[in-house]
Formats: C-alpha cells, sequence, structure tokens
C-alpha cells in the first residue's frame, strides 16, 4: 500500500478504512456469476411467454420448476440491483440526508419487492 | 488540512477529457443497471397482476402492446442483454484477463456487436413490434 495517499491517522491505526469494499465487491461478483445463467434462463422464458394470455402464463407459473428458477432470479437479482444502487448513492448522492434516505429506501424497496415477488409465485406453484 | 490530502489522485474531468468508447461503455454499464433496477418494478408488477387480478393483467398487457410500452420493453431488452454481457467482460477482467489498451477498446467493440444482435433477435423471437403482438 502507498502510504503516499493515507492521512497519518489511517497509517497509525492500519485498519485499512474499516469499511466493507471487500464484502461488497466480493458479493456483487458472486450475484454476477449467478446470474449468467439465471439471466438466459430468464430471457428464454419470456420470449417462450411473449404474447401468451394470462392463462397460459398463470399455467407456466404452476411448474416447480419455473416457480424455484423464477424466484431465485428474482432474489439474486434485486440483491444485485441494490448493491449497485447503492454504490451509485455512494458516488453521486453529496449531501448525507439524501445519500442515507435513497440507500434506505432501495433496502426496503429491494426487500418488499423480493417478498411480494416470491409470495405471489409461491402462492401460484401451490396451487392458485 | 494535512498535507497528504492535497496528493490524491483525481478523477478526469470529463469537460475537458476526449471522449472514448471504453468510458461511454463503462457509463453505458452504470446506466442500464439503474434501468434495469427500475424495470422490476415492472416485471414484479407483472408477476402481482398475473396472479392476482385479470383486470390488472389485461390492463398492463395492454399498456406493454402500446408504442411506449413497447418502446419501454425494447429499452428493458437492450439494457438486460447489455449489462449481462458487459458484465462477463467485467468478470474476465476480475480474473486478470483482457486489460492490456488494445484489448480493452476490441473487447468493447464486441460487447456492443453482440449486444446489438441479440438484442434484435430477442426482439425478433419474442414478436415485438410490427404486429405488436404482447
Amino acid at each position: 500500500m502507498n502510504h503516499k495517499y493515507r492521512t497519518p491517522l489511517s497509517i497509525a491505526r492500519g485498519l485499512g478504512s474499516s469499511k466493507d469494499g471487500l464484502g461488497h465487491w466480493w458479493k456483487q461478483r458472486l450475484t454476477s456469476v449467478a446470474l449468467v445463467p439465471l439471466v438466459v434462463w430468464f430471457v428464454v422464458s419470456m420470449i417462450a411467454l411473449a404474447g401468451q394470455d394470462r392463462a397460459q402464463v398463470l399455467s407456466w407459473l404452476h411448474s416447480p420448476f419455473h416457480a424455484v428458477i423464477f424466484s431465485l432470479f428474482l432474489i439474486v437479482s434485486l440483491y444485485h440491483a441494490n448493491l449497485g444502487l447503492q454504490k451509485i448513492y455512494e458516488d453521486y448522492v453529496q449531501a448525507r440526508w439524501l445519500q442515507l434516505s435513497s440507500s434506505f429506501a432501495t433496502h426496503f424497496a429491494a426487500v418488499l419487492l423480493g417478498f411480494a415477488g416470491v409470495f405471489a409465485l409461491l402462492k401460484q406453484a401451490f396451487g392458485g | 488540512m494535512p498535507m497528504t490530502m492535497n496528493e490524491r489522485p483525481l478523477s478526469p474531468h470529463l469537460q475537458i477529457y476526449k471522449v472514448e468508447l471504453p468510458m461511454m461503455l463503462s457509463g453505458l454499464h452504470r446506466i442500464t443497471g439503474i434501468a434495469l433496477s427500475v424495470g422490476s418494478l415492472l416485471l414484479v408488477a407483472w408477476i402481482e397482476s398475473a396472479v392476482y387480478s385479470a383486470e390488472a393483467f389485461a390492463t398492463l398487457s395492454r399498456f406493454l402492446g402500446s408504442f411506449i410500452g413497447q418502446l419501454m420493453l425494447l429499452g428493458w431488452t437492450f439494457s438486460l442483454v447489455y449489462h449481462s454481457i458487459s458484465g462477463i467482460r467485467h468478470l474476465i477482467w476480475d480474473t486478470g484477463g483482457l486489460l492490456e489498451v488494445k484489448q480493452i477498446h476490441s473487447s468493447g467493440k464486441i460487447v456492443l456487436v453482440v449486444t446489438i444482435v441479440l438484442t434484435v433477435l430477442a426482439w425478433i423471437l419474442g414478436g415485438g413490434f410490427p404486429g405488436g403482438a404482447l
């Protein structure tokens, strides 16, 4: 580590920034790798479902395989989106109050969308 | 302020920096990421309406079949394909590969071409636009 860019206090502590940069980076890669096959599945499925009516969509969602993979896709992509949006707030939002409230709102929205989406998928999978 | 703070590296000043493909693609990766985050609202709305309400599903389908809806779906398709292909390029970079300046330029062009081909292909296979099948 080049000490030129660190404050004397941070050198004395020797702890780095003591935030969660590596953990964030690692989770972003983990979800990226998981999303590669999930996105392929999603795009193929959406092409198959395009132009179908509601009854056909519902019978497609009734399959346990589709329900499980769709739930996974939803959870992993919302988690990944949340990670990315948090970095964008950190990078571009100057006002601390706005950065924090955007951060909280996005966390809450991601969890709400995930729960609502998965609940609906499971409801349909377990028999409508 | 302590002296050490003055020597920190600065980001390039965008106003006087020559615009090049890799920096545009980097920005596009973030923009498509934001677009996909917003798109997740639409995806969950689609699931909810399919499961809970025939009326809401019909309304949403009509909207998606309209010109604005189709334009949004095309943008969504492009964003998903671009962010995925560009994301794979990022994962390759993480392994230490393709980091030479020449490779960054050539892989960027490949990402753009592959994205356009796959977006058009997905759009044709999904039956979008001309008939407004959705």
